[in-house]
């Protein structure tokens, strides 16, 4: 992986702090995710590594510290608005539409990119009918992708979770995003699906040139596929750097095995 | 037909056929509840507000059609103010907390709409007569009046559209996203404020609707919000979010209100009418609480 190509930093946490009444969830944290890098997000239960995603994607407010993205410092942002500016994301226990087909949930993913207006779309005719057309071929381009064919027109509430998570994916991928967030998107799978997840995310930033910052309890996974890895411990960061360094991190291996202090 | 037979029909028919405008008047609570688990306890004031909106303009003499526009566009307007001033700041409050929002909503229109307009009894001919079918009076001898059949006809043809609006293109699959998963649709770009709004319109509209009919058999007055009252055990029967089980759960409580009435009242004497809906509606409570098409509450435990 030593020839990969980074471009600019697309987005940066400056001293980032978050807390919730009394509870510090995030404290100081300072990053930055290059264009088409690929970051994972570590650390131990109620590290603060959702939170991290939700203020990235727009659920929560930094109560202090700035973020810049593209180049913008950024300030009040909803999640919507995130979505607008190129940020995609999946959850951590799967938040798709369960009462709707796998089709219909990634075409909501295609919602950003629909023009047509609202009184044609309400009756559905003409150039809002041409336009549906027009995003159901990108759409299935996404299912292609990620050999979901034969679930095309399966409601997603009856699959099986690994299923799921994939189904996510795609509706994630079919916005087109810049930076996608994916929220411990092997959690639950078996090792085919693991590998199989693995080299989705993979081909996604290799062709698509997507920037991916995900958060992983699989450290093999982890190790494999990120360029860098940032690893939180009680909201602070403890550690950074690319695996290998990560991994002989005393820091690191203390935060997980657990020491006396 | 045998007379008795006929008859039994006739009752059934009837009973049907008003609960055709229950139907209605739950279908406004139904819209909203799937878009956003509000359950919008101003939705019998949305129904009165609307209906002495659409009277009050035909009284100063305006064109039957441009009434009913201007009725529309008031109640889009209305719906658009809601989602600013009071379900915007409450984004991701509790549903307790919006729930109680809306009984506020509710005396705020109630007193609102008899402010500006008046609290007077207005008469409404949405220009539907109220006389028998004759045709069919004729052939069978049962008699059923022209103006329920019509009300029936107009609430399908609104069910239809509403049903296809919810289903097709980009706004339907939004409105089903944001009833499925508030966090998931605001990630993938749908706008809650916005899908929010739509619904409240679409509720409004349908309120315009019942608020219209309800109006020509009762009188335009405010006793006309507490047909909100008989949409609850439409409700409890149907299912809070499901647009079929509104039309069925009416149409179930009105059939069994005018056969209860006819045939039990004589037996364990009248006014059976008022409380026979609660008491099915109270039966479904225990052995079903879901409702007939309500999704059933599975917890992971």
């Amino acid at each position: 992986m030593s020839e990969r190509q980074f471009g600019d930093v697309v987005l940066s946490f400056d001293n980032v702090s978050i807390s919730f009444g009394a509870v510090a969830a995030l404290t100081g944290i300072s990053f930055d995710v290059h264009e088409h890098e690929i970051v994972a997000i570590i650390g131990p239960n109620g590290a603060g590594k959702t939170t991290a995603l939700n203020v990235i994607n727009g659920v929560y407010q930094p109560t202090d510290g700035t973020i810049t993205y593209k180049g913008e410092v950024r300030t009040r942002m909803r999640p919507h608005e995130a979505a607008v500016k190129g940020i995609a994301r999946t959850f951590q226990n799967v938040a798709l539409f369960k009462g709707m087909s796998t089709l219909d949930n990634i075409m909501t993913g295609r919602n950003l990119k629909m023009k047509s207006n609202l009184f044609a779309q309400g009756l559905f005719w003409g150039p809002a009918q041409r336009e549906e057309i027009e995003h159901r071929q990108a759409v299935e381009k996404v299912i292609d992708f990620l050999e979901i064919e034969s679930i095309r027109k399966t409601n997603v509430g009856r699959l099986p979770f690994g299923l799921q998570k994939r189904v996510e994916l795609g509706r994630a991928l079919a916005a087109e995003p810049e930076i996608l967030l994916l929220d411990e998107p092997m959690a639950g799978m078996n090792l085919e699906e693991k590998e199989d997840m693995c080299r989705f995310i993979l081909d996604v930033n290799d062709e698509l040139g997507t920037t991916i910052v995900l958060i992983e309890h699989d450290m093999s996974v982890v190790m494999d596929i990120s360029d860098r890895v940032i690893v939180l411990e009680y909201g602070r960061k403890i550690s950074e750097g690319i695996p290998e360094v990560v991994r002989s991190d005393q820091k690191v291996i203390d935060a997980y095995l657990g020491v006396t202090h | 037909m045998h007379p008795e037979l006929a008859f039994f029909i006739e009752v059934l028919i009837a009973g049907l056929l008003s609960g055709v405008m229950y139907s209605l008047v739950a279908l406004g609570f139904v819209l909203i509840f799937k878009a956003s688990g509000i359950f919008n306890f101003a939705q019998g004031a949305m129904v009165l507000f609307a209906a002495l909106t659409f009277v009050r303009i035909l009284e100063m003499g305006v064109n039957f059609w441009l009434a009913i526009a201007i009725a529309l566009a008031v109640m889009i307007v209305m719906a658009v103010i809601i989602e600013r001033v009071m379900l915007r700041p409450l984004v991701a409050q509790p549903v307790i907390i919006l729930f109680m929002a809306t009984i506020g909503l509710n005396y705020f229109i109630e007193g609102f709409a008899q402010a500006v307009w008046d609290a007077d009894v207005h008469g409404l001919d949405v220009g539907i007569p109220d006389v028998p079918w004759m045709a069919l009076l004729d052939s069978t001898n049962i008699l059923v009046s022209l103006f329920d059949i019509w009300s029936a006809v107009i609430c399908g043809v609104l069910v239809l559209v509403l049903a296809y609006f919810f289903q097709k293109g980009r706004i339907g699959r939004a409105l089903r996203a944001v009833a499925d998963d508030n966090q998931a649709a605001m990630s993938v770009g749908i706008p809650l404020q916005q899908i929010w709004a739509i619904v409240w319109a679409v509720a409004g509209i349908v309120a315009l609707v019942a608020g219209a009919l309800w109006g020509q058999r009762l009188g335009v007055q405010f006793s006309i919000s507490l047909v909100a009252l008989k949409a609850l055990p439409v409700l409890i029967l149907g299912g809070f979010n499901s647009i079929a089980g509104a039309i069925v759960g009416g149409l179930i409580i009105g059939a069994v209100e005018k056969v209860a009435e006819v045939y039990l009242g004589p037996i364990i004497g009248g006014g059976i009418e008022s409380w026979s809906a609660y008491f099915i509606a109270m039966l479904f409570l225990i052995f079903r609480p879901q409702g007939l098409f309500g999704e059933e509450i599975i917890e992971r435990v």
